[in-house]
């Protein structure tokens, strides 16, 4: 079996970083690779996963540097004897090797709005059309891995924003409920203040790094922008507007 | 079977400006420079020179020109690209994909993925100036207006001296509006308009018929990036060809045998 | 003994697990005015549900409008060889609609039908076209919905923190808290409870090949088993048919059987549909026999019979098996599962997206264009803890349980999509059914130090313990030997050697060594899960030697045939005085107007 150089993140925020040299087999993927390593060298080794396919959003890391799924990096794209250096993801507080604390983001999925939909039809069903739900269902595919908000630079490299920015995956979540076809409540533009749409620059690395492949900037945040657009600075619609008030002003 | 080497790297440590190793720098490096060389080109061809440098000739018109103002009011200084300029130049410089360009490459907020941002403190779009970006819905209603001029200038452009023909200056300008339509209807904030703002696209005829150009205007968009790119590209060398035909620096092939 | 600080809190109803069953107790348990919790292993959102693939089944009728509660309740029992409680099996064929529903309007997004209803798919064993679905991500739209609802809500949720022990009441049989520690730092966590709900799941992660993530250690069988609760029916565990088979890190990783009710078929190495050759004769009358008249039957169920591909699970399994045995499997020892000739690539990408990825990202296999190849993997526990149908109270006062730690519903072996309708309507009786309890439950009931003691000095022994073996070397022992010997095949001789194996083993983890301290240490976790996964091994060999026949999940290689005896035998596994006892106990039988549904052929 080949070698790969393993340079894996050890302890808290005090600690460094260990180089261990460990087999691989072509088909594995680094994850497999660090689960040996952690049933002979490293049995102390702190890692989450639960479903080593893509689908949990547990294994979050950053492989060289790049914010991702450790099970769904295949050992083919690495040449033997290559160093690959594994870390937690940067901009949640480390816990320990490769865990880190995400507590941030479920607090934030707290503050988000919740659904709530238009009332059923009189046989106790609601009718939507498969062409109204594939938007959703985009949004609906997140597995929560946070690697875009680990890549979010608005936090990754501004920590004190995390209190007024609630990150890409929540930006998913807002506009999941936003563009629900039922939706009643949410579409009040007022639910779109306050998460901080504005600190965005869209620039798109969130996308980028999206396991779930996503196009976040693209379908969720910028149509989000543009509803707040339409709230603040269409002018056609300040136009729109002045008329209807001039109209029940009388 | 395994072997251990316990040597701390003091080099990487948690907090390094990135830990990629592969060419991050090149796009971002490559944007830079040929949004650069588009903005110093266009600011002297549109802006310094205007006057002292022919953009009209036979049938063709500069699209930095069009359509052809004629003054006789204003001192010769003044371009009078600049009456049509301010429309382009600010549905580009408030245009989601620009703006992620110039972010990244100039801003260098952030460079890359996963590479830090030198700034000190960030607030991207929430305060002046930056908010101002919000006029981008404004400066598209006035892009779309610019649409129908340019393609009328391309389609006059194939009618000269009470013939119709074609040269090289007229496919190019044809192209021009061709790639300046795509950029323009693929605008995330026209994408909005037509149909991101709905919720449910089955409740009526009408808004079945937007979801339908919704789809259409979905699939350009998702190109706006190359859009934006090969717009920019051609409008500059359709001005550049039309002042190097009127210069008398190059003919022009084309059926008409000679514009002079 | 050191003193170790134990962080203390009170609920009046405590949900263990936060998968589709767990939240939706919790959901409901709050509904009805009770303090409520939910304590999880792995982060909140990362519990099996939401890996589940295929859909929910759930007779609505928007296909076949035929389709009623009473066909779904025949195919399930059927399914589950008349094992099955027939009261769970009723009230889940009935209420399942309901909660799809409740789903929706909580923000789901099911497919749809062309009228703008819920569309439903085929799986194995539902005679009609069933599943609501999600592409191929249903329980991850389920698992979202009902989080955001939580969460909406304001349930407290302890994630990250394991219950290593239930506290019981003696006197009273009636539960009193549990103790767990927090994974992050290893600190102690005492509850007090007037009801605990347990929702942890299943136990596939004693098997090597297997479709369960690390959680599926059965900490909730064994812990209310060591409590005194009764299991049910802990020999027959789900191979599912169709797991990836290569490469070798991804052994076991599920294929849905959404592949199939898609339109995929089963070939064999000289490309036959070798299913036509397995078709059971409790299933011929209603089983296409030929390739025409099943594929006739994709278009439209009344042109013909429903494939062979789509027999119940367990007889696919052991079908495949037989292939591979006979030396017609494929390449890395599977079977091919081919949709790339059967449907176009627009659809594949459509309808089974996840499968797509998977197997592109995985295997380096491109699914619109080649077969994938397939093999059997654990997947599923049929058994569990028996409960009542109506409030799903354990044998324990005070101590629910719902979802697959449960058992009774699926009988000899599950149906495909009937587990993500189980969570659901089992889920919300077990919130119920709690917290109707803990409403009549006066106080908290104390807890008894001397067992906590006891349990905290079980917790640090492998940290006090030295020159033992490591964690992950005995685990890989008792999956290795457990897919040996209490596989798909079982036999008498094996099983019994299974036994001696986890006595061996569990005299091994008397010793158990781990390395490091108490924080976020995946090695302690793992000694600590051993206990577990032993104790549930050897109620399952236990059963498996007692039930002398063929029957659903459970194959005897000496005992082929199924048997009238024990075709009206439940086995009752529990714990007295610390050792593991088997009991066969009379099934109920169900009432006649249930029963005539079963007599009309
Ligand atoms: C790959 C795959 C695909 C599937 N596809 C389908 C399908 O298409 N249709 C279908 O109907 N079924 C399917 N199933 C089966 C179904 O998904 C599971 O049976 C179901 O999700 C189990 O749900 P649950 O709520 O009982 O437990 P789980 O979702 O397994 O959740 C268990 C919870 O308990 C917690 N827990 C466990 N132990 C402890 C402890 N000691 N302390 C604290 N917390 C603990 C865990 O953290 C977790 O939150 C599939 C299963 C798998 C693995
Ligand atoms: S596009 Fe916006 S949200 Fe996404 S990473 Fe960039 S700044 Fe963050
Ligand atoms: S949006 Fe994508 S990157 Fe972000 S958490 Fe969800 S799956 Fe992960
Ligand atoms: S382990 Fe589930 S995404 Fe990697
Ligand atoms: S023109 Fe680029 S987004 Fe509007």
């Amino acid at each position: 079996m080949p070698l790969v150089d393993l340079k894996v993140w050890r302890g808290d925020d005090n600690g460094e970083y260990i180089s261990y040299l460990v087999e691989y087999d072509e088909g594995e993927v680094i994850l497999d690779v660090v689960h040996r390593l952690q049933s002979t060298d490293a049995q102390d080794l702190a890692v989450r996963w639960n479903c080593k396919a893509g689908k949990c959003g547990s294994c979050s890391a950053e492989v060289n540097g790049k914010p991702s799924l450790m099970c769904m990096q295949r050992m083919v794209n690495f040449t033997p004897g290559e160093e690959i250096i594994i870390s937690p993801m940067k901009t949640f507080p480390l816990i320990k090797d490769l865990v880190t604390d995400v507590s941030w983001n479920y607090e934030n999925a707290r503050k988000v709005p919740a659904f709530s939909p238009k009332k059923v039809d009189t046989d106790g069903k609601h009718r939507m059309q498969q062409v109204d739900i594939e938007r959703g269902q985009e949004f609906h595919q997140c597995i929560e891995c946070y690697l875009c908000q680990d890549v979010c630079h608005v936090i990754r490299d501004h920590p004190e924003n995390k209190d007024n920015f609630v990150g890409p995956r929540f930006f998913v979540q807002i506009a999941s409920v936003n563009m629900h076809p039922l939706e009643s409540a949410s579409q009040k533009p007022s639910a779109l203040y306050g998460f901080g749409l504005d600190y965005c620059n869209i620039t798109k690395c969130c996308t980028e790094v999206c396991p779930a492949g996503i196009k976040i900037t693209d379908n969720a945040i910028i149509p989000l922008k543009e509803r707040l657009v339409d709230d603040k600075y269409d002018p056609v619609r300040w136009l729109g507007r002045i008329i209807s008030k001039g109209k029940s002003g009388k | 079977m395994v072997s251990q080497n316990t040597q701390t790297e003091s080099l990487f440590n948690r907090y390094a400006k990135t830990l990629r190793k592969d060419r991050w720098w090149l796009e971002p490096l490559l944007v830079g420079v040929g949004l650069f060389i588009f903005v110093m080109y266009s600011t002297v061809s549109a802006a310094l020179l205007g006057n002292y440098w022919p953009y009209e000739i036979g049938p063709y018109v500069s699209p930095f020109f069009e359509p052809l103002f004629y003054t006789d009011i204003l001192p010769k200084w003044v371009s009078p690209a600049i009456f049509i300029l301010w429309a382009p130049l600010s549905f580009r410089m408030t245009c989601y994909y620009y703006r992620r360009a110039y972010y990244r490459s100039y801003f260098l907020s952030p460079p890359a993925c996963a590479v830090q941002e030198p700034a000190d403190s960030y607030s991207g779009e929430s305060t002046v100036p930056l908010v101002v970006q919000n006029i981008h819905r404004f400066s598209m209603y006035g892009a779309l207006i610019f649409v129908p001029i340019l393609w009328n200038g391309a389609i006059r452009s194939f009618y000269w001296d009470g013939e119709i023909g074609i040269g090289i200056g007229s496919v190019l300008l044809l192209i021009n509006a061709f790639l300046l339509s795509g950029y323009t209807f693929g605008c995330h904030s026209f994408r909005h308009l037509i149909g991101g703002g709905l919720n449910s696209f089955t409740g009526s005829k009408y808004q079945l018929f937007r979801k339908k150009i919704w789809n259409i205007v979905t699939v350009i968009n998702s190109h706006h990036k190359y859009w934006a790119w090969s717009s920019l590209i051609v409008v500059g060398l359709s001005d550049l060809y039309v002042h190097m035909v009127a210069s008398e620096w190059i003919t022009d092939i084309n059926t008409w045998n000679s514009f002079f | 003994m050191t003193d170790y600080e134990i962080e203390e809190h009170e609920y009046d109803v405590l949900v263990i697990g936060a998968g589709g069953a767990g939240l939706r107790a919790a959901i409901e348990s709050l509904a009805f005015g009770c303090s409520t919790a939910i304590v999880c292993k792995s982060l909140f959102g990362k519990a099996h549900t939401v890996m589940a693939e295929g859909g929910m089944a759930a007779a609505m009728g928007n296909v076949y409008e035929e389709d009623n509660w009473k066909v779904h309740f025949r195919d399930t029992m059927r399914g589950g060889k008349m094992l099955n409680n027939w009261r769970m099996a009723q009230i889940h064929a009935q209420e399942a609609p309901d909660r799809v529903l409740e789903l929706e309007e909580w923000g789901a997004l099911f497919d749809r039908t062309e009228d703008g209803l819920i569309l439903q798919r085929d799986f194995g064993g539902h005679k009609y076209a069933r599943l609501a679905h999600v592409g191929d991500s249903t329980g991850l739209e389920m698992l979202r919905t009902e989080q955001q609802k939580a969460a909406s809500l304001g349930i407290k949720v302890f994630s990250e923190c394991t219950i290593n022990r239930l506290m019981v009441d003696k006197k009273t049989n009636s539960i009193s808290g549990a103790l767990g520690y927090w994974r992050e730092k290893g600190n102690l966590i005492k509850f007090k409870a007037k009801a605990i709900i347990i929702a942890t799941g299943g136990l596939g992660k004693m098997y090597a090949i297997t479709s369960n993530s690390w959680e599926g250690t059965g900490d909730g069988h064994a812990m209310a088993m060591m409590a005194g609760a009764e299991m049910v029916d802990m020999e027959f565990v789900q191979f599912h048919p169709t797991g990836m088979v290569w490469p070798p890190s991804v052994k076991g990783i599920l294929v849905t059987e959404g592949v199939r009710g898609d339109g995929g078929t089963l070939r064999n190495s000289t490309d036959k549909r070798f299913m036509f050759n397995y078709i059971p004769e409790m299933f011929a009358s209603e089983t296409a026999s030929t390739e025409d008249e099943a594929d006739s039957w994709y278009e439209d169920h009344s042109l013909g019979r429903r494939t062979p591909d789509l027999l119940p699970r367990d007889e696919v399994a052991r079908a495949i098996n037989s292939e591979v045995k006979a030396g017609r499997g494929s390449p890395h020892g599977g079977v091919f599962l081919d949709i790339a000739s059967r449907r176009s690539p627009e659809y594949i990408q459509k309808r089974l997206p996840s499968m797509y990825h998977q197997f592109k990202q995985l295997a380096g296999v491109d699914i619109t264009k080649e077969p994938m190849e397939v093999g059997p993997t654990c997947h599923y526990a049929m058994g569990g803890i028996k409960v009542n149908a109506e409030t799903a109270q354990s044998s324990v006062n005070g101590l629910f349980a719902a979802g697959e730690v449960a058992g009774g519903l699926h009988g000899a072996n599950r149906l495909g999509g009937n587990s993500l309708s189980d969570l659901v309507v089992f889920g919300r009786r077990a919130g119920k059914g709690a917290a109707d309890y803990a409403k009549n439950t006066e106080s908290f009931l104390p807890i008894d130090q001397i067992e906590i003691d006891k349990a905290i000095q079980n917790m640090m022994m492998p940290f006090d313990n030295s020159n033992g073996e490591n964690p992950y070397t005995i685990h890989k022992e008792l999956q290795d030997s457990m897919q040996k010997l209490a596989g798909i095949i079982r036999t008498e001789e094996e099983l019994v050697q299974m036994l001696s194996k986890v006595e061996d083993l569990k005299k091994k983890m008397l010793s158990v060594t781990v390395e490091g301290n108490r924080w976020f240490n995946p090695g302690w976790h793992l000694a600590l899960d051993l206990e577990f996964m032993l104790t549930n091994a050897e109620s399952l060999v236990r059963a498996a030697i007692e039930r002398k026949e063929s029957r659903g999940g459970h194959t005897r290689d000496d005992y082929p045939e199924a048997s009238k005896k024990f075709g009206e035998i439940n086995f009752i596994i529990k714990q007295v005085n610390g050792s593991i006892k088997v009991e066969p106990r009379q099934s109920d039988s169900m009432p006649d107007e249930l029963a005539e549904l079963f007599k009309d052929k």
